[in-house]
C-alpha cells in the first residue's frame, strides 16, 4: 500500500445510493426485508398516453410505491425511477404517489401514524401527459401539506437527475429534505434556462457553475434543503431515520413566508452569485448523520 | 413503436415470476411469469422498428437453453442484442432464485 493513500478501505467500499434503481432505493430506505410493493410491475398500471405517441411504457410507469417499516414504525416510500422518461411525472406515476400519500394521510387521521418518504429523481411533469401530470403534481403537493400536520414528510434528492419543475415545489413542501452533493434542486433545469434565457444567462454545460447554483451543498447552505449526506446507502438510511426521530420541525420552510420575502428583497437578480445567496440565506444544515457523526 | 410476438415449445412449468431491468435508454424491462399452458411466449414492445429478425435470432438462441413455460413480456428502449440476452438471463436467474426461495 502506498503511504500517500489517505482514503481508508471503508470509503471505497461504501455502496452508492445514486446507482440504485428506484425499487432498490425503496428497499434500502425501509427496514431490511419489510418491503411490500403496491401496484408493482405485474399489476401493469401503465400510462395510457405514451403508446398513442409511439413511446414504450414501463410496467410500473416509473413510480415504485412500497409499504414497510422504518425503525419498526409503519412507513410508505414513493421512489421515482429516473432512467424511465427522466423520472417525469405522468398521470399514472403521479397518481400512484398521490394515492400513497393520501392513504397514509387517512391512516394518520385515524391515529395510525405512517411515515412517508419521497425519493425524488425527476425532471417534473411528463410533457407527453401535460395537464394530467400537472394536475396530479398538485395532488401530491396537497397531500404533503395535509400529511405534515401529522407526521414529518421526508424527501430525498440523491441525484443524478435531481428534482425540477412542479416536483421541486413538492420537495420544498417536505418537512425534511435530504440531499447529496450530486443532487440538484431547482424550478427550471439548467438546459431549460439556457434555452429560454440564452447562454449568457447560464451555460448548462458548465457543471461547476450549475452545481454551485442548485447543487446539494449550496441548497443546504442556504436553507432550501436541510441535510447533506454522502452518496452512500448507509448515510441516506441513517438520515431518513434521524429525520423521523427528530420529529416535527418547529415550522415548515414553506410557512416562513415573511422571512423568506425579506431575504429575497435583499437579492439583486442582476448580480446574484452563489456567494451572495449564501450570505443572505445563510443556514446551518441539520445534522442527520446519527450518533457517530 | 412495434409489437412482436414469438412462441416457443416448453418442457417444464414455471412457478414464480420475476421482473428485471428498466425502460431507459439502451436498456429494457423483462417481466417473466408462468404461462397458462405448456408453451413459452414472448411479447416484445420496442421503440425501434424493423428489427424483428434480430429479435428472432436473440430469442432463438435463448430458447436453445431455456425450456420453461413462461410468458415473457419485454418493454425495450433500444437495447442492443447483448443487453437483451443479459437481461433475459438475469430474469431467468431471478425466477429460479424465487423458486428456490419458495421451496426452502
Amino acid at each position: 500500500m502506498s503511504s500517500t493513500n489517505q482514503v481508508g478501505p471503508g470509503a471505497l467500499l461504501r455502496e452508492s445510493f445514486i446507482e440504485l434503481s428506484a425499487r432498490e432505493r425503496a428497499a434500502a430506505v425501509l427496514d431490511a426485508g419489510t418491503l411490500r410493493e403496491l401496484l408493482g410491475p405485474f399489476d401493469r398500471i401503465e400510462s395510457p398516453w405514451l403508446p398513442l405517441q409511439g413511446i414504450v411504457c414501463q410496467a410500473d410507469d416509473g413510480a415504485v410505491i412500497a409499504r414497510g417499516t422504518i425503525d419498526g414504525q409503519p412507513a410508505v416510500v414513493a421512489a421515482i425511477e429516473s432512467a424511465f422518461q427522466g423520472g417525469s411525472i405522468g398521470e399514472v406515476s403521479g397518481s400512484k404517489i398521490a394515492a400513497a400519500l393520501e392513504l397514509a394521510l387517512a391512516d394518520c387521521e385515524r391515529g395510525k401514524i405512517v411515515r412517508p418518504v419521497i425519493l425524488f429523481e425527476t425532471g417534473g411533469v411528463r410533457l407527453q401527459e401535460a395537464n394530467l401530470g400537472l394536475a396530479v403534481i398538485a395532488e401530491i403537493q396537497s397531500a404533503i401539506v395535509a400529511l405534515r400536520a401529522h407526521v414529518p414528510v421526508v424527501g430525498v434528492i440523491a441525484g443524478m437527475v435531481g428534482c425540477f419543475g412542479g416536483m421541486s415545489l413538492a420537495a420544498a413542501l417536505c418537512s425534511m429534505l435530504v440531499m447529496t452533493k450530486q443532487g440538484r434542486l431547482g424550478m427550471n433545469g439548467p438546459e431549460v434556462i439556457e434555452q429560454e434565457a440564452g447562454i449568457e444567462e447560464l451555460d448548462s454545460s458548465d457543471r461547476r457553475q450549475v452545481w454551485q447554483l442548485i447543487g446539494g451543498e449550496q441548497r443546504t447552505q442556504t436553507g432550501f434543503a436541510d441535510a447533506l449526506v454522502d452518496d452512500a446507502v448507509d448515510d441516506v438510511r441513517t438520515a431518513v431515520r434521524a429525520a423521523f426521530a427528530q420529529g416535527m420541525p418547529h415550522s415548515h420552510r414553506s410557512a416562513n413566508v415573511d422571512a423568506t420575502l425579506a431575504r429575497l428583497a435583499q437579492i439583486d437578480p442582476a448580480s446574484v452569485t452563489p456567494e451572495s445567496m449564501r450570505a443572505v440565506f445563510a443556514a446551518s444544515p441539520t445534522n442527520l448523520h446519527g450518533e457517530t457523526a | 413503436m412495434e409489437q412482436l410476438t414469438f412462441d416457443y415449445p416448453a418442457q417444464r412449468a414455471v412457478t414464480t415470476r420475476a421482473h428485471v431491468g428498466v425502460v431507459g435508454s439502451g436498456d429494457l424491462e423483462v417481466l417473466l411469469q408462468p404461462a397458462s399452458d405448456m408453451q413459452a411466449r414472448v411479447v416484445v414492445h420496442t421503440s425501434v422498428d424493423g428489427y424483428g429478425h434480430i429479435w428472432k435470432s436473440v430469442l432463438d438462441r435463448f430458447f436453445t437453453r431455456y425450456d420453461g413455460a413462461a410468458l415473457i413480456e419485454i418493454n425495450d428502449f433500444g437495447a442492443t442484442p447483448g443487453v437483451v440476452a443479459l437481461r433475459l438471463a438475469e430474469a431467468v436467474e431471478a425466477a429460479q432464485d424465487g423458486e428456490r426461495g419458495a421451496q426452502s
